[in-house]
C-alpha cells in the first residue's frame, strides 16, 4: 500500500493531480464556510449542477475542451443560474429552496440532454466531457491545473481582502447596509467567488457531488472551533486533505471515479467530528450529560442521607435503604457509587451512613443551595 | 428636561407610506424628532414600529414620502446613525466572540481593506465598559443571556459614536441588570446630546424612561412629549378598545 503511493507520488501526472485536487480543497473548503454560515448551503448544489448546461454550451459553440473555455462556460451558466434563484425568489410568490430545487433540476437535466446529443455525434473530439458528471482525476492534465491554480489564488486572494466585510455581510446583512458597506455588491461578490470555487471543481469532482465540497469541510471545522478563521483554515485543511486522498485512491483503484472517492474522504472527517469534536460533538455532550445527571444523584442521595441524620444526635446515624428508595427513587446504585468515592459506608445488608467526608460534602451542598444549617 | 432640546431637528419624516406587497404597514406618517430626545415609539403589534425605523435606514422599500437626518437624506448622512437591531435578527451560534462583533461598529470608518487594529480595539473595550460587559470581551457569543445580547449590539450601536440612535426593543425579554444598563445608557446618550428612538413594548415605563412618544398604528395617533401626547384618549385612538388598564396607569402619574 505504502508502496504504491510512494510510487504514484514520484508519478508526474499523479503529483500535478496531487496538486490539483489540494488547491480545490483549499479554495472550496474555505469558501465554504461563508456559504454554511450565510445558510446558502444548498446554493452550491444548485450552481454545480446549473454548470452542465454550460459546459456542454461552451463546446458546442468553441469546438474546444480547453479548460478555460470550459470553465468560462460553467461559471457564466452557474453565475445565470444564481441570478435566476435570486430573481424567482424576489419577483414571485416562489420560495427560496422551491427556486433552488427548479433550478437545479431544470438545469441539470438539459444539460444531461446536450451531453447525450454532444455523444451521438461523429466527432471523436467530444471524448470525455461526460467525466464532468462524477469527476475523473486521472483526465487532469498540466493546462487544467494552471486554471484551477490562477482562479483558486484569485479568489483566496478576494477573499482575504475583503475578509472583514464578507464577515459582517454574513453575520448581519441589516447592520452592514447601516455601517454603509454595499451589501448588494458584496453579496454579488461572494457569490461570483462561490461560482468560481465550484467551476474550479467540476472536472476532478463532478457536478454531481461537488457541492460535498463546499459544504462538508465547513460544517466538520464548525466542529471544533468558535473562531471564524480558525474555521476556515481548518475547513480548508480538511478540503484539501479529502481532495489528495479521493484522487490517491482514485489512482490505485481502478474505475474509481475520483468525486466519489473524495467525497467519501470528507463525509468520514464529518462523521468524526460530529461524533468527537470537544464541546459540540455527539459523544462528548452525551458524556457530559451523564456527568452532570451523576452528579445530580450522588448530590440528592447525600443531602437526604444528612437530613434524615439530623434528626438524630450522630450525624453518621445509619439508614436503612428502603427510606433513601423512597426519597430519592433507586438509590441503590447511587449508593454503591457514594461508596466508592468514599463519601457514604455500608452498616450492615440493610443500613447506609455517611462517612466524614460524605457528611462535609452534603454539609456545604445544603448551605449553598438552602442556605441553612442541620 | 426640555432646556437641553435645541430647535435642530434630528429626524424628519414626511409622508412616509411603506407597503409589503399590496398590504399597507404605514401610511402618510409625518414625525419630527427634536435633537437630543428621548423618543419611544409606541403601537400594538403590527402597527409598524419596526417597519419604521427600518425605512428610517433604507432598509425596506418605501413607497413614499421623504426622511431626512440632520437636515440631509439618510444615504448621505448615513455615518451619523446607528442601529440597534431586534437581537433576533440574527445566528448567536456565529463563530466570533464579543469583542468582534463590537468591532464590526468600526468597520464602517475603517473604510476598504483595513484590519481593526488598537485603536478600534480599544474603543470597543471602552464602549463594553458603558454596557458593564467587559467581563465577557472575548466569550464566544452563542453562551450569552438575552440580556447579554442586548448589551452586546447596544456596544457596537456606541462604538459607532453617532448622533442619531435607532434601537428596535431593546427592553425585550432582558433581565433586571439589562434593563437598568440601557436606561442609564440613554441618559448618559441625551446628556451628550444624542437623539435616540426606541421600539417599545411597556406602557409602565413609558413616562420613566422617555420625553417625547410616538404612537403609532398604521398612521400615526399623536407625537409629541409625553407630557402632552400621553393620555389615555391617544392611547385608546392607538390600541383600541383593549386598554382598561391605561386609566388606572394615567391616574398614578398625577402629580
Amino acid at each position: 500500500m505504502m508502496d504504491a503511493i510512494s510510487t504514484l507520488f514520484s508519478d508526474y501526472t499523479v503529483r500535478t493531480v496531487a496538486l490539483g485536487a489540494t488547491l480545490l480543497g483549499i479554495t472550496a473548503g474555505a469558501l465554504g464556510c461563508f456559504a454554511m454560515l450565510r445558510r446558502q448551503s444548498l446554493l452550491g448544489d444548485a450552481i454545480s449542477h446549473a454548470a452542465l448546461p454550460g459546459i456542454a454550451i461552451a463546446f458546442l459553440i468553441t469546438g474546444s475542451k480547453s479548460p478555460l473555455v470550459l470553465v468560462l462556460g460553467a461559471g457564466l451558466a452557474g453565475w445565470f443560474g444564481t441570478f435566476l434563484i435570486t430573481g424567482l425568489t424576489r419577483r414571485t410568490r416562489i420560495t427560496h429552496d422551491t427556486a433552488l430545487a427548479m433550478l437545479l433540476s431544470v438545469f441539470f437535466g438539459f444539460g444531461l440532454m446536450l451531453l447525450t446529443f454532444i455523444q451521438r455525434r461523429p466527432d471523436a473530439n467530444q471524448a470525455g466531457l461526460d467525466s464532468f458528471l462524477f469527476g475523473q482525476a486521472a483526465a487532469l492534465m498540466q493546462r487544467d491545473i494552471q486554471v484551477m491554480f490562477g482562479i483558486g489564488c484569485v479568489v483566496l486572494f478576494l477573499m482575504t481582502l475583503f475578509w472583514k466585510e464578507f464577515k459582517l455581510i454574513s453575520f448581519d446583512a441589516e447592520a452592514a447596509h447601516t455601517l454603509g458597506l454595499p451589501v448588494r455588491a458584496l453579496d454579488h461578490l461572494l457569490t461570483a467567488l462561490f461560482v468560481s470555487a465550484i467551476v474550479i471543481g467540476l472536472q476532478t469532482v463532478g457536478v454531481v457531488l461537488m457541492s460535498a465540497m463546499i459544504i462538508a469541510p465547513a460544517a466538520a471545522a464548525r466542529q471544533w472551533t468558535d473562531r471564524l478563521w480558525v474555521m476556515m483554515g481548518l475547513a480548508a485543511f480538511f478540503g484539501a486533505v479529502s481532495g489528495v486522498g479521493g484522487v490517491l485512491s482514485s489512482g490505485l483503484v481502478p474505475h474509481l471515479p475520483t468525486g466519489p472517492a473524495i467525497v467519501l474522504f470528507i463525509s468520514a472527517i464529518v462523521v468524526f467530528s460530529l461524533l468527537f469534536a470537544p464541546n459540540r460533538g455527539l459523544a462528548f455532550r452525551m458524556m457530559r450529560q451523564w456527568r452532570s445527571g451523576q452528579e445530580f444523584r450522588v448530590d440528592a442521595v447525600l443531602v437526604d442521607m444528612y437530613r434524615l441524620a439530623s434528626q438524630h444526635e450522630t450525624v453518621d446515624h445509619p439508614h436503612s435503604e428502603q427510606v433513601l428508595n423512597a426519597m430519592s427513587g433507586n438509590a441503590r446504585r447511587t449508593l454503591h457509587l457514594l461508596e466508592t468515592l468514599g463519601l457514604a459506608q455500608r452498616i450492615d445488608d440493610e443500613h447506609w451512613a455517611l462517612t466524614e467526608s460524605g457528611t462535609e460534602r452534603a454539609r456545604g451542598l445544603v448551605e449553598k443551595r438552602w442556605g441553612e444549617g442541620p | 428636561m426640555n432646556d437641553i432640546h435645541s430647535d435642530e431637528t434630528a429626524i424628519e419624516v414626511r409622508d412616509l407610506t411603506v407597503a409589503y406587497g399590496q398590504q399597507p404597514v404605514l401610511w402618510d406618517v409625518d414625525v419630527s424628532v427634536p435633537k437630543g430626545v428621548l423618543l419611544a415609539v409606541l403601537g400594538p403589534n403590527g402597527a409598524g414600529k419596526t417597519t419604521f425605523i427600518k425605512s428610517i435606514l433604507d432598509l425596506v422599500p418605501v413607497a413614499g414620502g421623504s426622511i431626512r437626518i440632520h437636515g440631509r437624506p439618510y444615504r448621505r448622512n448615513r455615518s451619523r446613525v446607528a442601529y440597534v437591531p431586534q437581537r433576533g435578527s440574527v445566528d448567536w451560534d456565529f463563530p466570533t466572540h464579543v469583542l468582534d462583533v463590537v468591532e464590526m461598529g468600526t468597520y464602517g470608518r475603517l473604510g476598504w481593506f483595513r484590519r481593526p487594529g488598537a485603536a478600534e480595539r480599544e474603543q470597543a473595550l471602552k464602549a463594553l465598559a458603558q454596557v458593564e460587559m467587559t467581563a465577557y470581551a472575548h466569550r464566544q457569543i452563542s453562551q450569552l443571556s438575552g440580556g447579554q445580547q442586548q448589551r452586546v449590539f447596544l456596544a457596537r450601536a456606541l462604538v459607532q459614536d453617532a448622533e442619531v440612535y435607532l434601537m428596535d426593543e431593546p427592553f425585550q425579554g432582558v433581565d433586571a441588570t439589562t434593563e437598568r444598563t440601557i436606561v442609564e445608557l440613554l441618559k448618559r446618550l441625551r446628556e451628550r446630546g444624542k437623539t435616540v428612538v426606541v421600539v417599545h413594548h411597556d406602557l409602565q415605563t413609558v413616562q420613566e424612561y422617555f420625553d417625547h412618544v410616538l404612537l403609532l398604528n398604521g398612521r400615526r395617533i399623536a407625537a409629541g412629549p409625553v407630557a402632552e401626547v400621553f393620555t389615555e384618549e391617544n392611547l385608546r385612538a392607538t390600541y383600541g378598545g383593549r386598554v382598561a388598564f391605561l386609566s388606572s396607569l394615567l391616574t398614578q402619574r398625577a402629580p
